[in-house]
């Protein structure tokens, strides 16, 4: 209660800045009230447009994303599994990783055979750093006696594999996968924003070039409600694997 | 909570599933021949055991008995085919051990079973990995769970269950591929005194119907005394065998045993011993630091 209390009165204090023409270094002149917004929203909601821009995020998030939780898993459990691929593969991270997404943009244009592919790839390597990192780190402790254990009931390479290694992992990935959707979501705004044609990050910026600032701030709501409700999807799909850790926990 | 803690007789003798691959009559026998183990460290090489030898029957009941790092989990781990002898050699059945295998369950000390299956995924695990069906492995992981009492937390996840609980279900868990050697490091190390005991009494029921080939690793001369055949005694790292005591005491046995005389009489020899031996351990790590 005291929560929605709270952003009522967020709205109200917009409400009456963008009514009153506030101005002391942050202009809200050029912002339109809630009142504005609200009805532009049902205007766009009722549009057909509006679902193009939405489809085409979501998509572009469907396959970045996809790509790289296979990738980075697979990646991840190499690297943590195997010395030999750990000293292969981890200087191209090292390398790679600090390097944000956005800085790949002017690269990725000129590399990638279309717009979409170029989008998609960068979406993909925001995601996939925090996924490697986070499966290496989750394979790093892989208990011994655990896997002595299994060994001694008689499990091959590919049961320990399967039966601790990644078990044992997937608190780690787990959190991997969620914040990798959180900078997914920011990859593909940036890519978007930038030389996109569709999507909700396009749809947002456009209405900046076209002054039609009632649906910036709809771009921006909906890109933080996609975002958060992308987020929530994978710890949903994630949580019956989970199931034995927050059962322990109760006791 | 205690009454859950007897040994299901019914459960063993009945053996409802078809699963039983091995006999496990007559196999089990341990020879370890002049062994040397020797780890490589940043301060050169260890050695952690040192010409030791121990030749273990078929359904003997074995305590390994020595001061705290003195190298009885190391000698137990070149049985259970994790560590390679530097030196002599290890054989089970007249075969060398190479690997670890299903024909040596493990009972380990605490935090040993997999937190993320259930207690009965837990026991028919190894069943499942021999390659019988899942229908034919939960059978024999129902058989097994009901042997330690534990049938109502088929469903659990292990991290619900107490110390001594989870235990049985490491023991269950073991038992469940018919091992002829079942090697225990320290498996009541980390229960309290009651459930400890009680521990104890369960196993030597367990082990007078399986007769498993029974290595076991303790601190407790009380409860070396108690289960075993033998001790076998191991001096202060580098651990060579110093002793072999035969424990000549009647089968089967209760707690009532702890008060005899001849009880006390060999606790006396074996606490001579280990004495001697943990006042060497200590005098060794003062001087090494
Ligand atoms: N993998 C290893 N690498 C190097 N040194 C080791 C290794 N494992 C054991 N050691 C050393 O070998 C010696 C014997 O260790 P071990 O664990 O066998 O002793 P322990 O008798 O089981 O001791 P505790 O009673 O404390 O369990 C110790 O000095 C230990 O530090
Ligand atoms: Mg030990």
């Amino acid at each position: 209660m005291v929560r929605i209390g709270a952003l009522l009165v967020a709205a109200l204090g917009w409400h009456l800045a963008s009514t009153y023409g506030f101005d002391f270094f942050v202009r809200f002149d050029n912002v339109p009230g809630p009142l504005v917004v609200g009805a532009e929203f049902l205007a766009q909601a009722s549009s057909q447009e509006f679902y193009v821009h939405i489809f085409h995020s979501m998509l572009r998030i469907a396959m970045a994303y996809g790509l790289a939780v296979v990738t980075g898993v697979v990646l991840g459990v190499m690297m943590g599994r195997s010395r030999f691929a750990e000293d292969v593969i981890l200087p191209y991270i090292e390398i790679l990783r600090p390097i944000p997404a956005v800085a790949w943009i002017p690269l990725a244009i000129l590399m990638m055979p279309s717009e979409q592919s170029s989008i998609v790839f960068i979406t993909f390597l925001g995601a996939l750093f925090p996924i490697v990192i986070n499966t290496v780190h989750g394979v790093d402790q892989t208990s011994k006696v655990l896997v002595r254990a299994a060994r001694s009931l008689g499990a091959s390479n590919t049961a320990i594999l399967w039966h601790v290694v990644l078990p044992g992992a997937l608190p780690s990935i787990v959190a991997g996968l969620a914040i990798g959707m959180g900078v997914a979501w920011f990859s593909l705004l940036a890519g978007e924003i930038i030389s996109g044609q569709y999507g909700i990050g396009y749809f947002t910026w456009s209405a900046y070039t076209l002054v039609e600032y009632p649906k910036i701030i709809i771009g921006m709501l909906v890109i933080g409600g996609l975002g958060s409700l992308c987020t929530l999807l994978v710890r949903k799909a994630c949580a019956p694997l989970l199931r034995w850790q927050i059962e322990g926990a109760k006791s | 909570m205690m009454s859950t803690t007897r040994l299901n007789r019914a459960a063993v003798v009945e053996h409802p599933h078809n699963y039983r691959p091995r006999t496990t009559s007559g196999k089990g026998r341990i020879s370890v021949r002049s062994i040397d183990i020797v780890f490589a460290t940043a301060n050169g090489p260890h050695p952690a055991v040192e010409d030791a030898s121990l030749e273990i029957q078929p359904s003997e009941f074995v305590s390994l008995l020595g001061p705290s790092g003195c190298g009885k989990s190391t000698l137990m781990n070149s049985v259970a085919g994790f560590v390679k002898p530097t030196r002599g050699e290890v054989l089970l059945d007249g075969q060398a051990v190479a690997n670890p295998g299903p024909d040596r369950g493990m009972v380990f000390q605490q935090h040993s079973l997999f937190p993320w299956k259930t207690v009965k995924q837990n026991v028919a695990f190894g069943p499942l990995m021999a390659g019988v069906g899942s229908r034919e492995a939960d059978s024999v992981a129902s058989t097994f769970l009901s042997l330690v009492g534990l049938s109502r937390y088929a469903k659990a996840y292990p991290s619900t269950l107490s110390g001594g609980m989870q235990q049985r279900v490491g023991i269950a868990r073991a038992l469940a591929n018919y091992p002829s050697v079942l090697l225990m490091d320290e498996p009541f190390g980390a229960l309290d005194a009651q459930t400890r005991s009680m521990m104890q009494e369960n196993l030597l029921e367990i082990w007078s119907e399986f007769k498993n080939t029974v290595l076991f690793v303790t601190h407790d001369i009380d409860e070396a005394v108690f289960l075993s055949d033998r001790i076998v005694v191991m001096s202060a790292s580098p651990g060579r065998i110093i002793a072999d005591i035969p424990v000549r005491l009647p089968r089967p046995r209760t707690q009532e045993l702890l008060t005899t005389s001849e009880f006390m009489t060999v606790k006396r020899e074996c606490l001579g011993l280990i004495r001697e031996q943990t006042l060497r351990a200590f005098e060794q790590q003062n001087q090494a630091s």
